[in-house]
């Protein structure tokens, strides 16, 4: 997305190319990772909510209110204020998170594992049943395997999913017992595993834990499942739309003439032209889901980066609020560039 | 493709489903489901916020306590006995001996008379409720000193009556603590308070094994602890901010409480048998408050003609009757000098009359600003039905609540819909905010709710603090009485419901102690069977 461009195509020619390609990137980098940065401290000051509410409460007299309006710097002018901000954030301070009292990339470290855990669960999910069935629908263009996929799509474009989650709930929790109920893991579980890399399904397996494991597989199979679900939605619809824009190209039109097999025209010659534009499709789809859904984790009480900037962004913790946006940017540029990458090896015509 | 992938994930759900049917929590551990995110600190000297008050309240001793069901008697919580002197102005503490931290130290008037002086030294939210007696940072190690390891000597700058004195000083902000293991963490001069935010040291039944932000907390029976032994082992409290999430923990048995459930799913549990429902009236009270700037708002016949187009008693009934009670004086039951007088009720016709008298025969048009959560928004719109019947169209401004607190509290609203829970257990704290405004200019120092209304009262702001100064306790009372009645009458706040806390728990729980304050909902004693 982010440099499809003109240095996609020089590829990796010459070491010069590879250089001026890799200041490019890093130019672009700078520049949107500045943009982003201003444009949320911007955000963050003109919402008419008063910071210093969220540090001292309604009740603080109006000297406490004073002195804490000082200590947060918000007595000085809006460009030294974002100054300031600026060299600490370079310097690797994000600064401490009102809220939480925790330094806000601690906090982020904490919170942030739980929303890959569930977000990549969820695109996993979302890409092995919904390439199939995009390409499906497009096969059967018309017939009734289509319109029964669109109406799934729909459904999972259309259905709010507090709504979809608490039925969830309700039905594979509360009902039928098959899986755990919200949160990560049940309270008797609770610290026992410690945090290697934060992802619960990895650290309980790492440290030989098997009943966390399996707990933590049931509470977040439900979640995982919903939002994978959505992504499905979307990412059938694209890869339909896909395939029937190759279906109709000429040299499947010739293969078929040739008399090769439809199976291996649809998934050898079709389905191996889109691959390029769905790569982007899924990261995008992966990078939407690593903003956290803050419906879905509040729904199943999942402490995950989305209800983590939202609850900051309505306290006016602003430091906790541009920590959560950069990591959120740094996904975004991060998945970009990975798929920018992918679409290079995947495009013979772009080595 | 597809087939297989359905028989992966169906094969998954049930080698799953066998493992984690029928959860129970663990026998001597107590789970409870509450919104917990408004926590930002667990240091007694910086908690201002219910949830951290509660915490602290079960980790934490004061000097005195209040009986729970009959607030005016007072006991002995560290303190053996108190007594003040003659001149009013000094008070003297005797210890009870023997008792210890959970760290083991024992309990001295040093730790008390520190608590207090880093208290008002911080200065933090909770500070002004110590400060108030004429503490500040130069005088207080001074004033408020340890005469023997057993007596506390404490010198308050003005004679007031000693009933709120005793009271402040049972706020969460007079909780002793530890201050030998406070002071090994400390940095850079803050008494420990960084350390304290996510750690305890106190002497309370239990202490304090973890808190994370947004998540949750665990404390842990104190074997120190000098009272009664917790009836549990630990109290894990999650944050679980969706109600209906709640519900579904507690109807599976994932958790003992549910502490945030709202009307319709309290109702829809009556039904169940393994569900029973706690309930304690609380000191927060419901109210709107008509800011005095609008001119319409400023009339007196329009703000008793609004008091009359409120349905209180169908609120109540049809939209708040598990966790509101109908209640129309600033001073909450269970407060000293509160009254029961409910002299509105929704009477249109009256009401009209007013507005005519006001030379508003049809009615105006006002905004009001509103959180948008339930209850709050469900009100709102019931009041703005019954004020349109005599044509005062009432405009809803929703918001978050931060955002329309900011706006209130720069006086910047027509009517805002807001909550007001009391700071301490004693009268003054109320009658302060509602009926003082020293100083009713834009830039004031003291912004109480009466200054938020830009209601200018020099008359009724002497008799507010007369009323402080009163040591005699029956006078004090009568003072109050007589002024919320009048306040009734002329203020601009439309006082409406105080709230009654609801905790739904598993039938097998009991024993969970729901008080007047958020520091006295005591978990000691919640037990299963």
């Amino acid at each position: 997305m982010l440099l499809t461009g003109r240095g996609a195509r020089n590829g990796f020619a010459l070491p010069l190319h590879a250089l001026r390609r890799t200041t490019n990137v890093l130019v672009v980098v700078t520049i949107t990772f500045f943009g982003l940065l201003l444009v949320t401290f911007l955000i963050g000051r003109v919402v008419p909510i008063d910071p210093v509410l969220a540090v001292v409460g309604d009740r603080a007299t109006a000297e406490v209110y004073q002195r804490t309006r000082v200590e947060l710097g918000l007595d000085l002018p809006l460009y030294e204020q974002f100054y300031f901000y600026a060299v600490k954030v370079l310097h690797g301070d994000f600064g401490r998170s009102v809220l939480t009292s925790n330094p806000v990339l601690t906090d982020i470290i904490r919170f942030f594992p739980a929303t890959l855990e569930l977000a990549t669960l969820a695109t996993i999910f979302g890409v092995a049943l919904g390439v199939p069935l995009g390409v499906l629908a497009a096969a059967n263009q018309g017939r009734w395997q289509d319109q029964a996929i669109r109406v799934v799509g729909l459904l999972g474009y259309s259905i709010p999913i507090f709504w979809l989650g608490l039925v969830g709930l309700l039905v594979f929790y509360a009902d039928l017992g098959w899986v755990a109920g919200p949160g990560r893991l049940d309270v008797g579980y609770d610290d026992i595993v410690d945090p290697i890399t934060g992802l619960l399904l990895v650290d309980s397996l790492l440290e030989g834990e098997w009943q966390i494991f399996l707990n933590a597989v049931s509470h977040i199979i439900l979640p995982a499942a919903l939002l994978g679900y959505f992504s499905l939605a979307y990412i059938s619809r694209m890869t339909r739309s896909f395939m029937l824009e190759q279906l109709r190209q000429e040299y499947i039109v010739t293969a078929r003439v040739k008399g090769l097999a439809e199976r291996r025209i649809i998934w050898r010659h079709a389905f191996g032209n889109v691959l390029l534009p769905l790569v982007t499709v899924i990261a995008l789809s992966y990078a939407n889901l690593l903003e956290g859904s803050v419906l879905t984790e509040t729904v199943f009480a999942w402490p995950g980066i989305g209800s983590y900037i939202t609850n900051s962004l309505l306290n006016a913790d602003m430091n906790a609020v541009l920590g959560g946006t950069i990591v959120v940017g740094v996904v975004f540029i991060g998945l970009n560039l990975a798929s920018d990458m992918l679409y290079r090896s995947l495009d013979p015509r772009t080595r | 493709m597809k087939r297989s992938a359905f028989t992966i994930i169906g094969g998954l759900v049930l080698a799953l489903s066998g493992g984690i049917a029928a959860a129970a929590t663990p026998p001597d551990t107590v789970v409870m489901a509450k919104q917990i995110d408004d926590i930002i600190s667990l240091d007694p000297g910086e908690s201002f916020e219910f949830s951290g008050s509660e915490a602290i309240g079960n980790m934490y001793n004061r000097l005195i306590g209040y009986n729970l069901k009959n607030v005016s008697e007072l006991y002995g919580d560290l303190a053996q006995s108190w007594s003040v002197a003659d001149d009013g102005k000094t008070y003297t503490f005797k210890m009870k001996p023997g008792i210890k931290f959970a760290s083991g130290n024992p309990v001295t008037a040093a730790d008390a008379a520190w608590s207090i002086q880093r208290a008002v030294i911080l200065n933090k939210s909770p500070g002004f409720i110590l400060a108030q007696f004429g503490f500040d940072k130069d005088n207080v190690a001074k004033k408020v000193r340890a005469t023997d390891p057993s007596t506390l000597v404490i010198e308050t700058e003005k004679a007031v009556a000693p009933t709120f004195f005793y009271y402040c000083l049972t706020a969460v902000v007079g909780s002793v603590i530890d201050m030998k293991t406070a002071m090994a963490h400390e940095k850079a001069g803050d008494f420990g308070n960084d350390w304290l935010k996510t750690n305890s040291a106190g002497s309370g039944p239990y202490k304090l094994r973890s808190w994370r932000a947004n998540e949750s907390y665990t404390l842990e029976a104190n074997e120190n602890y000098f009272g009664p032994k917790p009836k549990n082992k630990r109290v894990i409290v999650r944050h679980v901010a969706e109600s209906a999430t709640q519900q579904l923990l507690l109807e599976k048995g994932d958790i003992d409480y549910a502490r945030n459930l709202t009307k319709d799913q309290l109702d829809s549990l009556a039904k169940n048998a393994d569900v029973k429902i706690d309930k304690g009236l609380k000191g927060s009270i419901l109210y709107l408050g008509l800011n005095q700037k609008n001119p319409n708002l400023a009339k007196p016949e329009v703000r008793e003609a609004l008091k009359y187009l409120v349905d209180y008693q169908g609120i109540q009934k049809n939209i708040v009757s598990a966790t509101h009670a109908v209640h129309q004086s600033f001073l909450p039951i269970g407060f000293l000098g509160a009254i029961e007088d409910e002299p509105y009720k929704l009477d249109v016709a009256k009401a009209k009359e007013l507005l005519a008298k006001a030379g508003l025969p049809n009615g105006f048009s006002v905004t009001m600003d509103t959180r948008s959560t339930s209850p709050i928004t469900d009100i709102a719109q019931a009041i703005q039905a019954t004020f349109a019947q005599a044509g005062v169209k009432l405009e809803i401004i929703p918001g978050d609540g931060k955002q329309t607190l900011t706006k209130y509290r720069a006086r910047n609203h027509d009517i805002y819909i807001g909550q007001w829970g009391p700071d301490y257990q004693d009268p003054h704290t109320n009658a302060e905010t509602f009926a003082m405004n020293v100083d009713n200019s834009d830039d004031a120092k003291s912004k109480t709710l009466a200054w938020r209304n830009a209601w200018n009262i020099p008359e009724m702001t002497k008799e507010t603090q007369a009323a402080v100064l009163e040591k005699d306790a029956k006078k004090r009372e009568a003072i109050y009485q007589k002024l919320q009645r009048e306040h009734q009458k002329t203020s601009p706040f439309v006082i409406m419901f105080q709230e009654v806390e609801v905790a739904a728990r598993r039938a097998n729980v009991d024993g969970f102690v729901i008080g007047p304050s958020f520091d006295n909902n005591l978990y000691a004693g919640i037990a299963k069977h």
